[in-house]
């Protein structure tokens, strides 16, 4: 079996199973935001069951839309909180809070051989931690807050074997846009993808919750590693619960194994308007932009910020170009404060903001004009996502998004003296 | 159960931010959503659909966010179901769950133009394109997927599980 199929079978009852079956499969962890939530909310009062299966295996985040951008975002915001607090849910309010993607694994509530599901699509982050975690509907969730299982079906598994060394720059965020930009955006569509190789075995963490989060960008139902040194020393200190590493057998049955060669792959940019239609930045052209995001649940941890204030760092952002950065939470932005990288933003001529998801889906802090053109560390640059129908959003990493802040056009770091 | 209506066509790959924006998640009335519907990619969309009408597109329809408005907003608009190439993922559960039908069929979806009249017959599958005069049948939902379609959605389909376990 894979390790997406182990995992499935170990929740399921089953000894074994095999892409294409349909499974009752019990969740660890049930996860929903302000702007998913109020929809659960609905649907869990619409069953007619009074309680949650377990109140300590769901958890609701106001992250999207919080703090508060408007009425009506506090009308859901309020709908959620008024919600988790009768049924003594997990939650965590804006002052403790931060990105759905970046808490959860923070706070230890994700572990190694578990199931999450999340009415948000990037749920599927935490495969970095050799988790099976997936994104659904806010009815699912519903269904899954109340019962404790959800269906499923197995997902067939394409295996992604990455080579040899990257690149100074090239990081998490290179090798899964690289990979989009290689399969498409239902290149894996239903589909488990599976991280293997010498290159994602030296990435640290940070950059696998990347490749991860990004694995719904092709599709995917959800994005793997197995777990290794670099996971277990991440969760110590972060949880005493117990946890199971599911390795994927031998003769796993793959649907497909797909190999790259890591040291010929550039820092990569993903142009307007779908994640797979990457460049390598040497040939991304001098395009000229008016705005860059550095966060998200993509980018938006620690290594993400080190990475863009060693850019950042005694130098300026062009006068004509705003540059946001959002710490992914407020573990984060200590960190942050307490390196000196806030300061190092804020004398570069950044805007730095409390931890949301805001700009990246259009929704506040950095929103754009028509012909407004945004290099981001974010996920999607779907027509309109971040603005304006008439506005684009170029996908890269932190150090493209510092290295592009600076020079006032899209740049590598390479270009910046 | 016969659906009819006039269709409109997209293309491949189209998103929930298409779909609704997210500028609109902040509404939760399938109503208010319905008077966003496409804005982004087809401004006259809520002008002109009709109750019946059907969305016909290229593949992966709905990829992108787990937004469950996305097919609520086309629901609520008046579109009786989708067919497409191919949907993505999540959209395809977050339909079945809420009781928008969709019909995966190529042919279908390659046959049938922008105002073509469309008629569908869920139980078997059947599309007849009666502009073309074409009949298509489209890929039958596994059984399990089944069983909550004719429930009439996830809810009403746990509801009868969890009262029957009583």
């Amino acid at each position: 079996m894979t390790l997406a199929e182990k995992i499935l079978a170990a929740h399921s009852g089953k000894a074994s199973v095999s892409a294409g079956d349909f499974l009752s499969v019990r969740t660890d962890l049930v996860l929903s935001n302000d702007i998913t939530a109020p929809i659960a909310i609905r649907e869990f009062e619409r069953l007619g069951v009074a309680r949650v299966f377990d109140p300590k295996k769901i958890v609701m985040v106001p992250d999207h839309f919080c703090p508060n951008k408007d009425i009506q975002s506090a009308e859901q915001a309020k709908m959620m909180r008024d919600f988790a607090r009768k049924h003594k849910l997990v939650y965590f309010e804006v002052g403790e809070m931060g990105i759905e993607h970046v808490i959860l694994p923070e706070k230890g509530l994700v572990l190694p051989g578990e199931v999450v599901v999340g009415a948000d699509s990037h749920t599927c982050t935490y495969g970095a931690l050799g988790a099976f975690a997936t994104g659904m509907g806010s009815t699912d969730i519903a269904i899954a807050m109340a019962t404790g299982e959800i269906w499923m079906k197995v997902p067939p598994t394409i295996k992604f074997v990455f080579h040899g060394k990257p690149g100074k720059w090239v990081g998490g965020k290179d090798l899964i846009l690289y990979l989009i930009g290689d399969i498409g955006v239902d290149g894996a569509l239903y589909s488990a993808l599976e991280f293997h190789g010498e290159a994602v075995a030296k990435l640290g963490m940070d950059g696998r919750f990347t490749m991860s989060n990004m694995a719904i960008e092709s599709g995917g139902k959800a994005g793997l590693f197995q777990v290794d040194d670099k996971t277990r020393s991440y969760l110590k200190g972060r949880t005493s619960r117990k946890y199971t590493e599911y390795r994927p057998d031998r003769d796993a049955a793959y649907a497909r194994v797909i190999e790259y060669d890591t040291s010929k792959i550039e820092p990569q940019v993903a142009f307007p308007h779908l994640p797979s239609n990457t460049k390598p930045i040497s040939q991304a052209g001098a395009i000229a932009i008016d705005q860059v995001v550095i966060g998200s649940c993509t980018n938006g941890r620690m290594d993400d910020l080190r990475i863009a204030a060693s850019i950042l760092k005694g130098r300026k952002v062009d006068p004509n170009l705003r540059l946001i950065i959002l710490p992914g939470s407020q573990q984060v932005y200590l960190d942050a404060l307490k390196e000196g990288l806030i300061e190092t933003f804020i004398r570069a001529g950044a805007a730095v903001s409390t931890p949301t998801c805001g700009p990246c889906l259009g929704g506040y802090m950095g929103i754009l004009a028509a012909g407004e053109r945004c290099v981001s560390t974010t996920n999607r640059n779907f027509v309109g996502r971040m603005g304006h129908v008439k506005s684009e959003v170029y996908l890269a990493n932190p150090a493209v998004a510092a290295a592009s802040a600076i020079a006032g056009r899209i740049a590598g770091p390479e270009e910046i003296k | 159960m016969s659906l009819k209506g006039k269709a409109f066509k997209y293309g491949s790959h189209i998103d929930t931010d298409a779909i609704i924006p997210a500028r609109h998640l902040n509404l939760v009335e399938p109503a208010d959503l319905a008077r966003h519907c496409m804005e982004d990619i087809d401004a006259g969309f809520v002008s002109r659909v009709k109750n019946g009408d059907i969305i016909v597109a290229d593949i992966n329809f709905g990829c992108g966010s787990s937004r469950e408005h996305a097919p609520v907003a086309i629901k609520a608009s008046g579109i009786s179901c989708v067919i497409a190439k191919s949907f993505a993922r999540i959209f395809f559960r977050n339909a079945i769950n809420i009781g928008l039908p969709l019909l995966e069929c190529k042919e279908a979806a390659e046959d049938i133009k922008a105002g073509d009249t469309v008629e569908v017959d869920l139980a078997s599958g059947s599309i007849t394109n009666l502009s073309s005069g074409k009949t298509f049948t489209s890929k039958a939902y596994p059984e399990f997927m089944m069983q909550i379609v004719q429930a009439g959605g996830l809810v009403e389909h746990t509801k009868k599980k969890l009262s029957g376990a009583k």
